[in-house]
């Protein structure tokens, strides 16, 4: 009866939402959630054979991958990996893509991705790359554009927790790297207690070839033995600068919540990079031992190699008088965002109730008038009152980070109180607040990092997912709030779950990067050495105990098919060539016993896997992938003989 | 005949197009191909549309035991055409030129005109042939075997000229760049075989009045 009667009322408020619905002035009339009362559908709505508007990708977070996201729908279009092995395709299980996972602390096949940017031209999206942060051990990942894959991944020495990472600036100079915590630079054994004055915390800046994308680490700054926790590039008047947030500026090394919450104000340390670039060029700085992987993957050998590096430059900020400098900021700051004029720089205290921005002209004449109010090792401090360009006043709780639009407003979010507010920059006041559901981490609007910013939808990226989908055990997806952001109140019109964490996000316009996406690789310009570019080239070879098979493979049949002379004990390497030139036509690759992976081989591609065989027997390998009508067909056989046994290789090329 | 010769000389030349364009273009769509297949006849030879167009056609194909798309090398047509097509050009030329200078008579026009009929008919009776061929001879071995309602094998010839379902491909055949400009060519000579006539009209009643004024 209740049921009925709750039926009844909803029916009637349906009635009267729709009745009412008059169009001219629907906006004033939704609710915060009101998807009945809104065409929200409507607008997420991407019907079949249709594109979504913008790539959104979004950070796997725990899982070390990039989500691929297509909005408005939310659809998730591809899971790219990076940091963490990926069976799915073999992504750090085949020969070729395990040196990507290398480092100096060996093979890592997972990490903690967080921050993702897409590489920009004049402080605009170019749609080339988008990198992003491991932050476990410490590394920078730069994914192709083109290819959607990961092509190279460099590892930073002297880090730890790689997270106020991997932000860029305006023309892609420089990635950076910041250390969320200090450590003993060197490494060495000490006491732990000794923490203070003795740990260092670095501030790696990497510089990004802009023909082939190549990281190469320019110089590394020994900064104090904060935390450094965000960062974000000047743009436009401030290009040239980099901020990073601190916070454990007590330098506490227990309980830090409580300790290294007691400074009234932390800080934002503004680097004056293009000083130290000018300083490294004329041969500033100083060489030291470091150790890191620097691993990069061919587009025409279709394979990684991994180098480790032996050294890397350092940099003082005492060496570079005016490069670096502190503004106090309330407290215990996390996100730092500039503003796409590049005038002010948000520090949002997230233990603060208020919002503080800072003043990039007032920061400078500052420094110009040495307006400084103390040093800490040796760096200046700025005056707050000085810098201050406003103040968001009790705009909610827990701010963490700010992000913006094309028509002036601001949108932080709030941990604490659950809620994305917009406010307007430069009067401070706030324009509007939508609670999100629940626990908002970063928010993300397209191009919010650039100078121009595609103002049309901001996506929450929530910690806490709770009753929002059908439960699926105490394990639940985290997930993301898309808002419409073109009136003047933001529109909730869908929430989406993703993978691993969505920490943080970056979106560019479908069109900027779809012409460019690749459909096949050519064949003839696979220089794998191990390819099978013709039915000639295969062949099975042995060295010892490694058994080579040079195969290939095209709809529907692998070539050679049938392999024998192979025993127990070997190593046996099957190097798979796809011979299709068609797109979406990838062939997927299994033996049984594998202990590692399947490998998913796209038209044009070599891919490695090793096998080792330990019973006698004759053994089935076969397509993964669903290929074509006869696809049940592709397989073959590979008979183990005794360790002892004389059997010689042979192999079948489709003869009977 | 001065006009009639120059119309002459241009008609002929166009066939020359037949060198840089297609003659002939088919096109074979299906669900799972948006961007549809395509293959550009050429008189030297065959093309895909697309980089890999052949390569997937004959991917395909094998399902159902066609042979695959023939190489420059495989068949003679490719060699013959272009020589044939040259010759024409040439003959057109000459007779154009021949006739701007009055030494011919414009009935070489139309004759020339009949000769490249003759061999564009015999071009398109090879050209079904060969269809034919490709359609129905079929290897014994095909992995699928497909029946027509009446019992008979079913065979893959595509259309000369038009629009053909052939099981999930729609298929396409039609003239393309090459073919129309020979028959914009060759429609120019029966032009410049008109012209000619009626300058040679022209002239021949204006003689007869001439004549006695000169007697």
């Amino acid at each position: 009866m209740k049921r009925t009667i709750n039926i009844l009322l909803a029916l009637v408020m349906v009635a009267g939402l729709v009745s009412c619905n008059d169009g001219g002035n629907k906006k004033s009339k939704r609710g915060n959630q009101g998807g009945l009362s809104s065409n929200a559908a409507e607008r997420v709505y991407v019907a079949p054979g249709e594109h979504d508007e913008f790539y959104a990708f979004m950070s796997g977070g725990f899982s070390g991958q990039l989500g691929v996201y297509g909005l408005p729908s939310g659809r998730l279009l591809k899971v790219l990996p990076v940091f963490s092995q990926n069976p799915e395709n073999g992504w750090g299980y085949t020969e070729e893509t395990k040196p990507m996972l290398n480092t100096s602390f060996g093979f890592v096949p997972w990490d903690d991705s967080h921050h993702p940017d897409i590489s920009q031209t004049n402080g605009v999206l170019d749609g080339r790359w988008v990198f992003i942060n491991g932050n476990n051990t410490p590394r920078i990942a730069r994914i192709d554009l083109k290819n959607f894959k990961t092509e190279e991944i460099i590892e930073i020495p002297h880090s730890a927790g790689n997270h106020s990472s991997s932000f860029i600036t305006e023309n892609t100079e420089y990635v950076v790297a910041g250390t969320r915590f200090s450590v003993p630079i060197p490494q060495k054994d000490m006491s732990i207690k000794d923490y203070k004055g003795n740990f260092k915390g670095s501030l790696t800046f990497i510089k990004v070839d802009q023909e082939t994308g190549h990281m190469d680490i320019k110089f590394q700054l020994m900064m104090p033995g904060f935390n450094y926790d965000l960062s974000h590039p000047g743009r436009d008047k401030s290009h040239g600068w980099f901020f990073f947030t601190t916070y454990n500026t007590e330098e506490a090394h227990t309980l830090l919540e409580v300790n290294a919450s007691q400074n009234d104000k932390d800080f934002i340390a503004a680097i004056n990079w293009k000083k130290i670039e000018e300083y490294v060029n004329n041969g500033g700085g100083q060489k030291v031992p470091a150790k890191y992987a620097h691993n990069i993957m061919d587009e025409n050998t279709h394979t990684a190699t991994s180098t480790m590096k032996t050294e890397v430059l350092q940099v003082n900020p005492m060496d570079v008088p005016g490069a670096v400098y502190f503004l106090p900021t309330p407290k215990s700051p996390h996100g730092c965002d500039v503003d796409p004029t590049g005038e002010y720089i948000i520090g949002n205290g997230k233990l603060s109730a208020d919002l503080t921005v800072h003043s990039f002209t007032k920061m400078i004449d500052a420094i110009e008038n040495k307006k400084f109010d103390g040093e800490a090792y040796g760096i200046p401090i700025l005056n707050f009152e000085d810098i201050l360009a406003g103040v968001v006043k009790q705009p909610g709780l827990g701010p963490l980070h700010t992000e913006f639009d094309d028509k002036g407003n601001a949108y932080t979010t709030f941990f604490i109180s659950s809620e994305v507010v917009k406010w307007k920059v430069g009067t401070w006041e706030v324009i509007d607040r939508q609670p999100v559901f629940y626990s908002v981490g970063h928010g993300m609007i397209p191009g919010g990092n650039s100078r121009k910013p595609f103002g049309k939808y901001f996506v929450a990226l929530n910690k806490i997912t709770k009753d929002r989908y059908l439960p699926t055990g105490p394990e639940l997806t985290q997930s993301a709030q898309l808002f419409d952001i073109t009136g003047e109140k933001m529109e909730l019109l869908l929430d989406f779950p993703t993978i691993g964490e969505p920490h943080y996000a970056a979106a560019i316009p479908g069109d900027m990067v779809a012409p460019n996406s690749r459909k096949i690789y050519k064949l003839a310009e696979n220089k794998h050495p191990y390819a099978s570019l013709s039915d000639s080239d295969t062949k099975v070879v042995r060295e010892g105990k490694e058994v080579h098979i040079y195969m290939n493979m095209i709809r529907s049949h692998f070539n050679p098919d049938n392999i024998e002379g192979v025993k127990v004990g070997d190593k046996v390497y099957f190097h798979v060539t796809n011979h299709e030139q068609d797109f979406d036509v990838p062939h997927g690759f299994a033996v049984i016993g594998a202990n590692n992976a399947e490998m998913l081989i796209v038209p044009g591609a070599t891919e490695t896997l090793v096998w080792e065989p330990k019973e006698v027997g004759v053994w089935p390998f076969y397509c993964t992938d669903f290929c074509s009508a006869l696809h049940q067909e592709m397989q073959g056989y590979i008979r183990v003989s005794p360790a002892d046994s004389n059997i010689g290789l042979s192999w079948s090329l489709g003869e009977d | 005949m001065k006009k009639a010769g120059i119309i002459m000389i241009i008609g002929s030349l166009l066939l020359l197009g037949l060198f840089k364009f297609p003659l002939w273009n088919i096109v074979l769509g299906a669900p799972q191909y948006p961007d549809p297949l395509g293959m550009d006849i050429y008189i030297q030879g065959i093309q895909g549309v697309e980089e890999f167009d052949i390569q997937n056609i004959d991917g395909l194909n094998h399902y159902i035991g066609m042979k695959t798309i023939p190489k420059v090398e495989d068949m003679w047509e490719f060699s013959v055409f272009p020589k044939v097509i040259g010759l024409m050009v040439a003959l057109g030329v000459i007779i154009g030129l021949l006739g701007f200078l009055g030494k011919v008579s414009y009935k070489w026009f139309l004759g020339w005109f009949i000769v490249m009929s003759i061999l564009g008919l015999l071009g398109m009776y090879d050209f079904n042939l060969w269809l034919i061929e490709y359609g129905t001879d079929l290897d014994p071995k095909a992995i699928m075997k497909l029946l027509n309602p009446d019992g008979t094998p079913m065979t893959y010839k595509p259309p000369l000229l038009g629009y053909q379902k052939m099981l999930n491909f729609d298929v396409d055949s039609w003239p393309a760049t090459g073919a129309y400009m020979i028959f914009a060519g060759m429609m120019l000579t029966v032009v410049a075989f008109f012209v000619g006539r009626y300058e040679y009209k022209k002239k021949v009643k204006t003689e007869p009045i001439l004549k006695p004024a000169l007697a």
